[in-house]
């Protein structure tokens, strides 16, 4: 049976999506996900969704979901590497990817992720 | 010159099919010359009208059909079940209804990604919606 690997790179978790996925192996992933949040105390979630030719309101809520649920065990969530095409259909279709930060790709993902983490420990002190 | 063969009647019976039935819109539409946008938003209709009909009749079928209009050629899909049809067709088009786990985007989201949408439904017998998308 097919499974998304989850790599840790320090205290990020980094997932690269390299095939169209079906309903049954994104939930999946966000089970798989949020146990190594646990295992390892990740602060950090970082998908890569460049080979994704589509994003539909069933993947974009998975997204939103990941990152809401990482966000209540203390992880932030990049999503990186959206196609323009399916940049454009996600605002058509009228979906929203709700509490996930984006960005251009894997390298400003990770930056993006030290930025937050960096804020958090700010705010708290 | 690469013929166009437009596969018969696809079977949608498990949450694979939603997957292969967005394989078989790419390469249609990739072959019939529709753009990369053009294709990205086919796919994403149809995915959500396959998942729609698996989620509330437990399976369906989905037909493709290449159409002209005087210079115009597009491509027409027809997803089809027999489950227990839609009462409030008005309702159930709105951005945020959902009678299950969804989001409720799925019909009115892809009204939007597509050309022409025309839904019929029959309490009782089922939903038929026909989507068409042009070329140009």
């Amino acid at each position: 049976m097919q499974k998304i690997p989850i790599l840790k790179i320090e205290d990020n978790l980094i997932v690269s999506l390299q095939f169209d996925i079906d309903d049954r192996l994104a939930l999946e992933l966000q089970t798989d996900l949020l146990n190594e949040i646990r295992r390892t105390k990740a602060l950090g979630v970082l998908i890569e969704i460049s080979a994704l030719d589509m994003v539909d309101s069933f993947m974009g809520r998975t997204l939103s979901d990941i990152a809401k649920m990482s966000a209540s065990m203390n992880a932030y969530t990049v999503v990186v590497g959206i196609q323009p095409s399916v940049a454009i259909t996600l605002v058509e279709l009228g979906l929203r990817l709700e509490s996930v930060h984006t960005a251009m790709n894997v390298e400003d993902g990770i930056a993006l992720l030290k930025d937050l983490k960096t804020t958090d420990t700010e705010t708290n002190d | 010159m690469i013929k166009l063969k437009i596969p018969d009647k696809i079977q949608i019976k498990a949450e694979d099919d939603i997957l292969k039935t967005r394989q078989v819109v790419r390469e249609v539409s990739d072959l019939m010359g529709f753009g990369i946008v053009n294709q990205t938003r086919l796919i994403t209709a149809v995915s959500e009208l396959v998942r729609n009909a698996l989620k509330y009749a437990g399976k369906g079928t989905m037909t493709l059909k290449k159409i002209e209009k005087s210079e115009n050629i597009g491509l027409m899909i027809t997803v089809t079940d027999r489950g227990q049809g839609i009462p409030d067709i008005e309702l159930a088009m709105k951005d945020g209804y959902s009678t299950s786990r969804g989001i409720g985007l799925g019909l009115g989201g892809a009204k939007r990604l597509v050309d022409e949408f025309k839904i019929s439904s029959t309490v009782g017998k089922g939903t038929i919606i026909e989507i068409i998308k042009w070329v140009d």
